[in-house]
């Protein structure tokens, strides 16, 4: 927290959990697929269901995936601009198991064809946490550019990836490893204080035991 | 943030020798690795944005629920009016918080300060200041840096959520800023500051969150004059001599008991209060159908 916690953030009402928590979610949730989506299911959990409604939380959500933040006037607009953009949307109910009662289940689909499924909690004073992406526990803030790695779980994979960043200067803010089954995949949640070039994302494609690199950027 | 109580600014103050808004400013520099430039021009963006999301009210807009709009733009012509009560500042003060209220329920862009059900607050201090005052813009920055100071502190050593402390900790912490941050403008020392925020929020002490349906709107948007004009009021009894009986960062702890106290059903969850009212059941039947 800084003072501009405090006198801010510059939002678009009403409430920094239920609107400009939501729109952060969709927004980072939209950087995570890396290319316009066409298609978002939304199911609702816990307090977003009962009074996301009054709060916007819906057109926050919309507005999110199609790029904008939480300070964005065109957020109230934000499902006649998807109509315009092509980008199909629903929205219905889940019950998600531990999480927090502010949270979305958002089913996308991407232009070429990528599908996720990302877990999105808003802990309130805009702060968010994606829990999880495709089933796999991610649990970070969208404050910070961050890596996404699937990789198989076998020893020296951690290794490999921190230095290569070490190599390119890029200072690792938070780490957290977590994996289903010994073994099996496991996955690097890698929070950073600097941007990943893409030459670096590129490389750590091509590592071997590598399955998959997701990156959320913080640029435009 | 490295100041957890209000003596750690005023010994900020001391040892520096600085005002108390240049102790803000300089903790934020140190803090966050970043130039004492950029610090000020943020602050000044947000003073910049609270002015124009004044500006940008619009009376015909109506929040979701239907509950909430066209309320400031009545103010207003009262204002202009003959019958008014009270004066020009107090009159300008109640106008602009019901205009934020009522822009943050229907999706304007506000400023949270500390949150967006308290956005009314500490703009409608201010902003009426500078019209009537006519203060330079650089002074108003360094008012919201005093603000910021004592949110600072509160959100630290307290809470600034209504879920976790009631409506005390949102437009109780928004009234005791905006009470600093007025006096500072008056020309009150760092010690009128820290008293005028302690009287703004004793008053403030208690106060519930029970919002009608879950929403930011009744009886959030004028609970914003009533801390609004509650951190003048503070500040001129400051201003003519008056002090806080009980220690400033004491009373800020008292806020934190309290909130604790509070039984969760008024905090912020709508289940007891004026939420159950049968008015706030008609009003809420008619958000579900």
């Amino acid at each position: 927290m800084n003072i501009f916690d405090i006198i801010g953030p510059v939002m678009v009402g009403p409430s920094s959990s239920h609107t400009a928590g939501a729109a952060k979610i969709g927004y980072v949730a939209g950087k995570l697929m890396a290319q316009p989506v066409i298609k978002a299911e939304i199911l609702l959990h816990g307090s977003f269901l009962a009074t996301g409604k009054g709060h916007g939380t819906n057109l926050a959500l919309v507005a999110g995936l199609l790029g904008m933040k939480p300070d964005d006037k065109r957020i109230p607009h934000s499902f006649e601009i998807a109509k315009e953009a092509h980008m199909e949307f629903s929205f219905g109910e889940t019950d998600l198991k531990d999480v927090h009662p502010n949270s979305v289940l958002l089913k996308l689909t991407g232009e070429d064809g990528r599908y996720m499924e990302i877990v999105g909690e808003s802990l309130g004073g805009s702060v968010i946490n994606i829990a999880s992406i495709d089933g796999h526990a991610a649990n970070f803030s969208g404050d910070y550019p961050t890596l996404i790695i699937q990789n198989e779980d076998l020893p020296g994979r951690v290794a490999e990836v921190t230095s290569e960043l070490a190599k390119r200067k890029i200072n690792i803010a938070t780490m957290k490893l977590s994996r289903s089954v010994r073994g099996e995949d496991a996955v690097m949640i890698i929070e950073c204080d600097h941007e990943v070039w893409e030459e670096a994302i590129g490389w750590l494609k091509q590592m071997e035991g590598v399955k998959r690199v997701t990156y959320y950027s913080q640029g435009e | 943030m490295s100041f957890r109580t209000l003596k750690d600014i005023l010994a900020a103050v001391q040892i520096r020798q600085v005002p108390f808004w240049e102790a803000v400013l300089l903790d934020d520099v140190k803090e966050r690795g970043i130039a004492r430039e950029q610090s000020f021009e943020t602050m000044r963006g947000m003073y910049q944005a609270m002015r124009m999301a004044d500006a940008d009210y619009d009376a015909e807009l109506r929040s979701a629920s239907g509950m909430a709009g066209g309320e400031g733009a009545k103010l207003e012509k009262f204002r202009r009016g003959e019958n008014r009560l009270v004066g020009d500042y107090l009159s300008s003060v109640m106008e602009k918080a019901v205009k934020m209220g009522e822009s943050n329920a229907c999706m304007k862009r506000i400023v949270a300060a500390p949150t967006a059900g308290s956005c009314g607050v500490i703009p409608a201090v201010l902003l009426s200041y500078e019209e009537h005052r006519d203060v330079e813009e650089d002074r108003m920055v360094e008012a919201l840096f005093v603000a910021a100071g004592i949110g600072e502190v509160i959100a630290a050593s307290a809470s600034i959520s209504g879920a976790e402390g009631g409506c005390q900790a949102e437009i109780g912490s928004a009234s005791a800023m905006a009470a600093g941050a007025v006096t500072y403008l008056e020309g009150g020392d760092q010690e009128a500051i820290v008293h005028a925020a302690a009287l703004a929020l004793k008053n403030m002490l208690g106060l519930t969150c029970d919002p009608v349906g879950g929403l930011v709107e009744v009886p959030c948007i004028k609970r914003n004059v009533s801390g609004a004009v509650n951190a003048v009021i503070a500040s001129q009894m400051v201003m003519a001599g008056l002090r806080s009986a009980i220690a400033p960062d004491e009373v800020i702890d008292s806020m934190r008991r309290i909130g604790k106290l509070l039984p969760g059903c008024l905090k912020e969850t709508s289940q007891e209060g004026l939420a159950i009212t049968p008015s706030a059941q008609k009003i809420t039947q008619k958000l579900t159908e």
